[in-house]
C-alpha cells in the first residue's frame, strides 16, 4: 500500500497522468458555469429587495466559498508533505496558493461592487468581507513566505507550518470578525442567508460553486504540472521530456 | 528538564539585562507612537476617549512586533540556537523558557507604561484598569503567536517586513476582543466576556504555539 | 554505536554524495576529508539531526535518532563553524549556559579546573567579549570536555586555535578515545593523532549521473 502511494505520487507519474485529467475538468468547467451564469444572470427571478445587482452574489459567493477551500485544500496538502515527505503535495500546495488568493481577491472586488448598490459605498466593514481580506493577507504571507526561503524543502516545510497555524487561526479570526461586527451593525444589512433563498436563486449559485471547483481542479493540475517540470529540472525524467521535444 | 528551562529563563534576563539600553526600545516606541495621535488630530477629551482603546491596542502590538527579533536572531547568529536544538530536553520547553523571558522583558513594560498611556488618552479609571487587564492577558498571547512567526523567517535576511505580515494577520482576534474591552469598559459594560476570551486564547497558544514554534525552528534553522 | 546507511546529501539543487554508509564503533577516531564545498559540514549536521538527508538513516545504538533522539543527544556534542559564545555573559556563565541546556549542572570548581586545562585559567570573570576568537573557541573545549559525551562532533575544531591549541585539541581526542568515546571530525589542517584513526574522501561519494 505504502509502496503504491509512493509510486502513484511521483511527480514523474503525476505528469503523465494529469494530462489526461484536465481537459475533462476543463471542459466541464465550462459548460457548468456557462449554464449556471445563464441561469442566474437571466432566469432567477429578481431580488424583491435588491432588484438586479444581488446577481453578483453568483459571482461573489462562489468565489468566498472557493478560497477558503482551497486554504483548507493548502494546508492539507502541506500537512502530507510535512509528514509523509510526499513532495507532489508540497507541489499541489505551492501550486494552490496564487489560485487561492485570486479567488480571495475575486470575491473581494465582486463584494465590493455589490456594496455600492446595497450599501452606497464601496468598501463597508462588514464581517464577511473582513474575514475575506484577513483571509487574503494569510494568503499573501504563505506565498511570501515560500518565496523568501532559497532552500525548496525548507520553504515548503515552513510555509506548510505556516498553512497549518493559520488553519488552526481562521475559525478564531472568523468568530472574531463576526463578534466585532455584531456590536457596530448599521441598521439593515440585508444578507442572503441559504436557508431564506429562492430554489431558483440557489440552483445557479450551487452550479457556479461547482463549476469553480472544477475550474480550480483544472488549473490547479496545470501549475503543479509546472512545478513539477521546475522542481524536477535536473532529473532524468524531465531531461528525457525535452529532449523528446 | 525544569532546571533547563529555568536556566534558560535566567540566562536570557541576565543577557538582556547586561544591555539594559537596549530593553528601552519598544517601550519608547510605544508611549512615542501613541503620542502620535493626540498631535495628529484635536485633542479634545472625546475625541481622544473614542479612539483610545484603538490606539493604545495597536501602538502595543506594533511595539511587541519591532521586538520579536531579540527572541532567535542573536542565538541563530551565533550558534547558540543549534546547542539549544542539540539539547536531550524538549525544544518546547527551551522555546517557552525564552519566549517567557520575552515577554517579561518587552510585554510586561508595556502592561505597566499602559496607565500612563491611558491618562495621556483621556480614559476615565475604570477603563485603564480593564486596559492593564487586558495587556496582561494579551501581550503573552502576542510574544506567543510572534514566536512561531520569528522560528519560520530566522533565516531569512531582513525577514522584517516578511515576519509582519505573517504575524499581524494572526493577532487579529487579540486585538479585536483586547480593544473592545477597553472601549465598552469606558462606557461602563461588563468585559468578562471579552476577557475570558483573551484569557482562552492565552490558554491556547501557550500550549500550541511552543510546538509550532519548536517544530518551525526544525525546519527553518536547519541551515 | 552510530550508523549511517546510504546517506545523500542534497544542497542548492546540487547532489553533494550519496550512498555513504559507514558504521562508528566506541573508542574509534573518524576524519572526514574532502575539499571545500563537499558536504562535510551537511554530513555532520545530517548526523547531529540538524538538518535532513534526502535519503538515508542515521542510527543511534541500533534505532533511528528521530526515535531516540533524548538519548543521542544526552550523549552527543557538536561544535559546529560558529563560536556559541554569549559576549555578555563570563567565561563561567558561558560555559555553565552550556551544560544546563543539557542538564548537566557541575560546581563552579569543576568548571574552573576544564577551564584551568584548556588554558584560560584566570579567564573566569572575564566577559566573552573581551576575548580573541581563539580564546573564545578554547572555552567551546571547556564545554566538550565537561559534557559527558561518547559521541564528539566537531567541524574544524582547530579554527582560530593556535599552536598550542591545536595541541590542545589533539591530546583531548586522544584522552576521549582512551576513555571508550569515539570522535568524528572534518578538517582542513591535518591533526597529527598518534593513534589510529579511520579516514574517509567526501568527495569519492559523488555520483556523476543523473538523478532519476
Amino acid at each position: 500500500m505504502w509502496n503504491w502511494i509512493q509510486r502513484f505520487s511521483s511527480p514523474k507519474h503525476f505528469y503523465g497522468m494529469s494530462a489526461m485529467i484536465i481537459p475533462w475538468f476543463a471542459i466541464s468547467a465550462l459548460l457548468i458555469g456557462v449554464y449556471g451564469l445563464y441561469l442566474g444572470l437571466f432566469v432567477a427571478p429578481t431580488d424583491y429587495q435588491q432588484g438586479e445587482s444581488y446577481r453578483i452574489i453568483f459571482v461573489h459567493v462562489p468565489a468566498a466559498w472557493m478560497s477558503l477551500f482551497i486554504y483548507m485544500v493548502m494546508a492539507t496538502s502541506a500537512a502530507i508533505g510535512l509528514i509523509w515527505q510526499i513532495r507532489l503535495a508540497d507541489m499541489v500546495a505551492a501550486a494552490s496558493a496564487p489560485i487561492g488568493a485570486s479567488f480571495a481577491f475575486l470575491a473581494l472586488v465582486t463584494g465590493s461592487l455589490w456594496g455600492k448598490p446595497m450599501w452606497g459605498a464601496y468598501w463597508v466593514w462588514d464581517a464577511r468581507l473582513t474575514s475575506e481580506l484577513i483571509l487574503l493577507f494569510l494568503y499573501f504571507g504563505y506565498m511570501a513566505l515560500q518565496s523568501a526561503i532559497d532552500d525548496q524543502r525548507s520553504a515548503d516545510k515552513a510555509s506548510g507550518l505556516l498553512a497549518i497555524v493559520g488553519v488552526v487561526n481562521i475559525p478564531i479570526i472568523h468568530y472574531s470578525v463576526e463578534w466585532w461586527n455584531t456590536l457596530h451593525q448599521g441598521a439593515t444589512v440585508a444578507k442572503l442567508d441559504k436557508p431564506s433563498m429562492h430554489i431558483d436563486m440557489l440552483i445557479p449559485l450551487l452550479l457556479m460553486a461547482v463549476a469553480f471547483k472544477l475550474f480550480y481542479g483544472a488549473v490547479v493540475l496545470v501549475r503543479t504540472r509546472n512545478e513539477a517540470l521546475y522542481r524536477d529540472r535536473n532529473r532524468r525524467w524531465v531531461r528525457e521530456l525535452i529532449e523528446k521535444l | 528538564m525544569l532546571n533547563a528551562f529555568y536556566h534558560l529563563l535566567i540566562r536570557d534576563l541576565r543577557l538582556a539585562l547586561r544591555n539594559r539600553h537596549e530593553l528601552a526600545n519598544p517601550l519608547i516606541f510605544f508611549v512615542l507612537v501613541v503620542s502620535l495621535f493626540p498631535l495628529a488630530v484635536t485633542p479634545t477629551a472625546e475625541a481622544l476617549q473614542s479612539m483610545a482603546p484603538g490606539v493604545i491596542w495597536v501602538s502595543a502590538l506594533l511595539a511587541v512586533l519591532l521586538s520579536l527579533d531579540r527572541l532567535f536572531k542573536q542565538d541563530y547568529d551565533d550558534g547558540s540556537l543549534d546547542q539549544l536544538m542539540l539539547s536531550p530536553n524538549p525544544l518546547m520547553i527551551l522555546v517557552f523558557a525564552k519566549v517567557i523571558a520575552h515577554w517579561l522583558l518587552t510585554g510586561l513594560p508595556l502592561v505597566i507604561v499602559a496607565p500612563l498611556l491611558g491618562m495621556f488618552m483621556s480614559l476615565p479609571a475604570d477603563a485603564v484598569s480593564v486596559l492593564v487587564y487586558s495587556l496582561l492577558l494579551g501581550t503573552p498571547v502576542l510574544s506567543l503567536i510572534g514566536a512561531i512567526g520569528v522560528s519560520l523567517t530566522v533565516a531569512v535576511n531582513r525577514g522584517g517586513v516578511l515576519l509582519s505580515l505573517i504575524v499581524l494577520p494572526l493577532y487579529i482576534p487579540v486585538l479585536i476582543f483586547g480593544a473592545n474591552a477597553v472601549d465598552v469598559a469606558a462606557d461602563g459594560l461588563s468585559v468578562k466576556g471579552q476577557l475570558t476570551f483573551l484569557a482562552a486564547m492565552l490558554a491556547l497558544a501557550a500550549s500550541l504555539a511552543p510546538l509550532a514554534t519548536a517544530v518551525a525552528l526544525r525546519i527553518t534553522a536547519s541551515r | 554505536m552510530l550508523e549511517i546507511q546510504s546517506l545523500e546529501c542534497v544542497r542548492d539543487d546540487r547532489l553533494l554524495f550519496s550512498d555513504l554508509s559507514f558504521t562508528l564503533a566506541e573508542s574509534e577516531v573518524l576524519q572526514i576529508e574532502g575539499a571545500n564545498g563537499c558536504g562535510k559540514t551537511s554530513l555532520l549536521r545530517i548526523i547531529c539531526g540538524l538538518r535532513l538527508a534526502e535519503a538515508g538513516k542515521v542510527k543511534w545504538c541500533g534505532e533511528s535518532i528521530w526515535a531516540n533522539r533524548e538519548d543521542f543527544y544526552a550523549n552527543m556534542v557538536y561544535i559546529g563553524h560558529l563560536p556559541c559564545i554569549k559576549g555578555d555573559l563570563t567565561v563561567l556563565e558561558n560555559v555553565r549556559a552550556l551544560l544546563d541546556t543539557r542538564s548537566l549542572s557541575v560546581t563552579d570548581h569543576v568548571i574552573e579546573t576544564a577551564l584551568t586545562k584548556v588554558g584560560l585559567e584566570s579567564y573566569d570573570d572575564v566577559p566573552g567579549k573581551a576575548l580573541s576568537s581563539g580564546q573564545r573557541r578554547r572555552i567551546l573545549l571547556a564545554f566538550v570536555e565537561l559534557a559527558k559525551a561518547k559521541l564528539w562532533v566537531l567541524d574544524e575544531p582547530l579554527t582560530a586555535l593556535d599552536v598550542q591549541g591545536v595541541q590542545l585539541m589533539e591530546s583531548m581526542i586522544l584522552e576521549h578515545k582512551q576513555a571508550g568515546g569515539s570522535v568524528i571530525f572534518t578538517t582542513h589542517h591535518g591533526m597529527q593523532l598518534d593513534c589510529e584513526m579511520r579516514t574517509i574522501e567526501l568527495g569519492s561519494f559523488t555520483h556523476a549521473g543523473q538523478r532519476d
